[in-house]
């Protein structure tokens, strides 16, 4: 076996690391580069909870090789705050109870961040579409979804 | 000191209890900080993984491991031989064959052998060279076929004494309970339902596998790191299993990404540490999805054949339900507590259940959130919802006039303190959603359930730091909030600001025994022991102000975070603060602290009203859910947001247990969607807004009045849905879940 | 004298009675003098029952009072998820 020599970014930060050809990119991220924020529930893209952001767009962890991180920009939930101040996604889901054991929560806060950014006036039908794929068992959603829309509300009033 | 007499009054104004600050975990599960299971490394750290039976019922003839252990950077490889330490206690003896097959692999994916190896890789390949030599045997997943005389048998010698002779031996139990007379009330009916319910086997479907991290030393002492609901059953059962002192063996709890009731026994545990024992190198193992599928806990499936009897005014005269779940290969499924709860919301002359425990080829069944009552509940409650609307009566009104209420002698025996069930009826005919309209295709559906709840052995210690804050430690992993509540309840008792006490779970090595987290315990039982735990502090610092002061530490009280002088000779001494009575502990006696052990016995019972709002695509089957209404009891909602969530994510289990979750055996025996593109738990576009309607019928047999609120609300969803459901499709749905072929073809033979 | 109430199949190993006198004035002595009195419950209490004492239930604690007119009831051992 001879390992792969990866050169990438981590939220902003320049980041590096040697991995076998098949290692997924959720596996470097927890194993090698020290991120454990991303969490695998599946392994097979169902449950969200292991969702980035590579290059703007939202992906399964679990579902891209960390050789492909190479040249690219990856985001993860350890990036959401700017020093000690929560992203208001994070600060919404606290005061909403939008979490009850928290295993799911890296994967939604950064879905619903990419969800945000692309459509800062969601309804609620778009939020739950977006956030599908983002398995939660413990909340059953509405105190996610009320987050999610509060958070956006909060967004659009700052800008 | 003299207690605070306002504390004892459940009437009085609550400062902390009851309102909603932020949980004390919080940053740490938005930011990514927050260590689970399989977040866990040490150094020199081994990887372990499982080979697991591709049988559902086979006999193993051998296991040729030297293969395997000849690859370079495979340090262990174990079978059941290493656990050659005689295990006493049966039930402790079927998690070990559980954890690691011994004669026979019993169902698909059961434990033949695990490896511990330098890294995945070379792990996933060494199993690959275990040479395990199998005698496939006949086998039965089905509860009802393996109940049959000439049905594949498991064990022989299993079934114990409540069992009549002649039956299958895969039947290992029999339970029954009820009092009066069923012919003698069914004939006093002017209508009588006859039917078979029958619900198929769920996961509890927690997002975070089964995960740990091993590490045994030559001196025989040990450290694990896992995701568990109970770190002390954990320690108990792997000391046993392994022949270890308990002291020897710390367990650390992680935090935990969800149980519900799956976390409450050991899968990867015992192997891990027996890896890491035989390789000298500690060991961590992460299951995968399909292996939390196959091979962890999941429930009972459930065959139900109910009797009840109605008269037309919509009186209930006798009600009769005979229940059978299959529990795995393993006696153990909850049919006792199916048996019951079946009837518990109703006040009946004539009532009786019989339940029957069965084996099959599947893996052993682990709690699931009120472990049989939702399977129990939807079979009883379908009927007198049948029974209520073949009369034209309302289903409401019809649950009211049979409601249990106080005084009211329960299906499973005991007479009833105060409950909430009429409050929740009440409250729930009177909502606006009971009388809202409903379009075409659309029907609405109500039920009624019921849960124990338990308290059990419970360790609180409580500190008052030099700076007059506080850290309560307690022995229960936190699944949903349970810091916030005990920090809430600490800083209620003491009179101190919510911020001002801080609540870390410890490991095994620091608390005296602990009950696992269940039965919706931790809020009643740990609660109350850091009730205690804070009163035990405040007669200390009470005794130390009075020594301060001169005076007799009767004519001490504690009031508004202070201790002040009281009565008629204890002088004019102005009240001395935590803080103060703190910051000078060490010249009057040292360290203050307060601590309480108890097993916390007198749980109250818990019951809810759910109503829900489908609607039924008649080309497809398919069923949308509309609107979702919980009503439930909890005692006292110590931090509401937590309550509303128990509330609404029990719901959302039984919404998908009802409509599109199953275990799928073919019939090879071999489970056929072991992950969550095929078995589909309620994603968010599924599910509408879950609104919480919570009630408050104090507890008497807790400080502040609380009952347990986890798992009540997962009883009723699944009757209430079908009962929706089958006023939408015009035609009475009897066997879950309501997947859209099972409601094409119900549609389809009108 | 305690008036016990016995769950249905656990009468079968009290002659069929649903409802016996025991002279108890704790739980442990109950548990005891059922045990004595009806051998073949033993299994069923070794497995382990909760018993349910004016409408509260308790598991294991020994020395927990019953009155003469407590209402006392044997149930299946409760558990949880």
């Amino acid at each position: 076996m001879s390992s792969i020599h990866v050169t990438t970014t981590l939220n902003g930060d320049p980041a590096e690391f040697l991995c076998e050809a098949e290692e997924t990119l959720l596996d470097v991220l927890r194993d090698r580069l020290g991120h454990t924020g991303a969490k695998e529930g599946c392994g097979t893209g169902d449950c969200g909870a292991c969702s980035v952001v590579v290059d703007g767009r939202l992906v399964c962890a679990c579902l891209m090789l960390g050789a492909e991180a190479a040249g690219r920009s990856i985001e993860t939930v350890e990036g959401m705050a700017e020093g000690d101040k929560l992203h208001p996604l994070q600060r919404k889901f606290l005061d909403h109870a939008a979490l009850q054991c928290g295993i799911c929560t890296p994967g939604l806060l950064v879905a619903a961040k990419s969800l945000l950014e692309r459509e800062p006036d969601p309804d609620e039908e778009q939020v739950r579409y977006w956030l599908a794929g983002n398995l939660c068992r413990c909340t059953g959603y509405d105190k996610i979804i009320r987050a999610v829309l509060d958070a956006a509300a909060e967004m659009r009033e700052a800008s | 000191m003299a207690l605070d007499s306002k504390q004892d009054d459940r009437t009085h104004q609550f400062k902390v209890v009851g309102t909603r600050p932020p949980r004390p975990d919080g940053i740490d599960k938005v930011t990514g900080r927050a260590r689970f299971g399989a977040d866990m490394t040490a150094p020199g750290m081994l990887t372990g993984r499982i080979l697991r039976s591709p049988h559902p019922h086979a006999r193993i003839t051998s296991i040729d491991s030297s293969e395997a252990e000849a690859l370079p950077g495979v340090h262990a490889v174990v079978t059941r031989a290493d656990f050659a330490h005689a295990v006493a206690d049966a039930a402790t003896a079927d998690v070990l064959d559980n954890c690691m097959a011994g004669d026979k692999a019993l169902y698909d994916g059961h434990a033949v052998a695990a490896v511990a190896a330098s890294s995945p890789a070379i792990a996933r390949k060494a199993l690959k060279l275990i040479k395990v030599d199998y005698e496939p045997l006949p086998h039965v997943t089905d509860v009802d076929a393996a109940m049959q005389p000439d049905a594949p048998a498991l064990h022989e010698g299993r079934a114990n004494e409540t069992v009549p002779a002649g039956l299958s031996p895969n039947v290992v139990a029999r339970c029954a309970f009820g009092h009066g007379d069923i012919e003698a009330g069914l004939a006093q009916a002017d209508r009588i339902v006859e039917r078979t319910y029958r619900t198929e086997a769920t996961h509890q479907g927690y997002i975070e596998p089964h995960a740990c991290l091993a590490s045994v030393g030559p001196d025989g002492q040990a450290d694990l790191w896992c995701c568990t609901q109970g770190h002390y059953m954990v320690r108990n059962t792997c000391a046993e299993i392994l022949g270890m002192d308990q002291g020897q063996l710390r367990v650390t709890a992680s935090e935990i990404g969800g149980g519900f009731g799956g976390k409450t026994t050991v899968f990867l545990e015992p192997v891990a540490l027996m890896l890491s024992k035989k390789a000298g190198r500690p060991v961590k193992m992460v299951m995968s999805r399909s292996e939390v599928l196959r091979a962890s806990g999941p429930t009972a499936s459930s065959s139900v054949d109910v009797r009840i009897g109605m008269t037309k005014e919509g009186r209930i005269t006798a009600g009769f339900a005979e229940l059978r779940y299959q529990g795995g290969a393993y006696p153990g499924s909850p049919v006792d507590m199916g048996a019951m709860a079946a009837f518990a919301p109703y006040d009946l002359e004539n009532v009786k259940t019989v339940g029957w425990d069965v084996v099959t080829n599947r893996p052993k069944a682990a709690a699931y959130r009120a472990p049989g009552a939702p399977m129990a509940a939807f079979a009883v409650e379908s009927a007198i919802d049948e029974l209520a609307k073949g009369f034209g009566l309302d289903p409401l009104e019809v649950r009211l006039k049979n409601a249990a209420r106080e005084g009211t002698r329960a299906s499973y025996g005991p007479t009833y303190p105060a409950i909430g069930l009429e409050a929740t009826l009440r409250t729930a005919r009177d909502h606006p959603h009971w009388s809202a309209p409903l379009g075409p295709n659309q029907g609405r559906g109500v039920a009624c359930g019921f849960w124990f709840n338990f308290g059990g052995d419970t360790c609180v210690t409580l500190n008052i730091t030099p700076d007059g804050t506080v850290t309560v430690t307690e022995g229960n992993p936190d699944i949903g909030g349970s810091r916030a509540s005990m920090s809430m309840m600490a800083a209620e008792e003491l009179g101190i600001p919510y911020d001002k006490v801080r609540t870390v779970i410890a490991d095994t090595g620091t608390l005296g025994q602990n009950e696992v987290t269940d039965g919706s315990r931790v809020t009643f039982a740990v609660g109350l022991a850091t009730i205690e735990a804070a009163r035990a502090a405040k007669r200390e610092m009470c005794r130390r102000a009075a020594q301060i002061w001169g005076i007799e530490e009767e004519a001490v009280v504690w009031e508004d975070g202070a201790a002040r002088p009281a009565g008629p000779n204890a002088g004019t001494h102005p009240p001395m603060s935590l803080a103060e009575i703190a910051a000078i502990a060490s010249n009057t006696g040292g360290p203050i602290a307060g601590h309480h052990e108890v097993n916390a016995e007198g749980a109250g019972v818990s019951f809810a009203t759910h109503m829900v709002d489908t609607e039924v695509d008649p080309e497809t089957g398919a069923v949308k859910i509309l609107r979702y209404t919980v009503f439930q009891d909890a005692g006292k909602a110590v931090h509401p947001d937590y309550v509303e969530g128990q509330f609404q994510g029990g719901a959302a289990q039984g919404i998908g247990w009802a409509l599109n979750e199953e275990y799928i055996y073919g019939a090879d025996g071999v489970l056929q969607n072991p992950g969550f593109l095929d078995y589909r738990i309620p994603v968010a576009s599924d599910l509408p807004m879950i609104e919480p309607v919570i009630l408050e019928i104090p507890n008497p047999g807790h400080p502040y009045g609380v009952r347990g609120v986890g798992e009540t609300s997962i009883v009723p969803p699944l009757a209430a849905i079908a009962n929706a459901v089958s006023e939408a499709a015009g035609v009475r749905l009897t066997h879950l879940p309501l997947s859209p072929p099972k409601v094409l073809d119900a549609l389809k033979s009108k | 004298m305690v008036q016990v109430k016995i769950f249905g199949s656990l009468a079968a190993a009290a002659d069929d009675q649903t409802e016996v006198e025991i002279e108890a004035r704790t739980l442990r002595e109950l548990l005891d003098g059922l045990a004595a009195r009806y051998p073949a419950m033993q299994p069923q209490l070794e497995r382990g029952v909760s018993v349910a004492i004016d409408g509260r239930v308790y598991n294991d604690s020994w020395f927990t009072p019953i009155e003469p007119d407590s209402e006392v009831v044997l149930l299946s051992r409760l558990k949880g998820g």
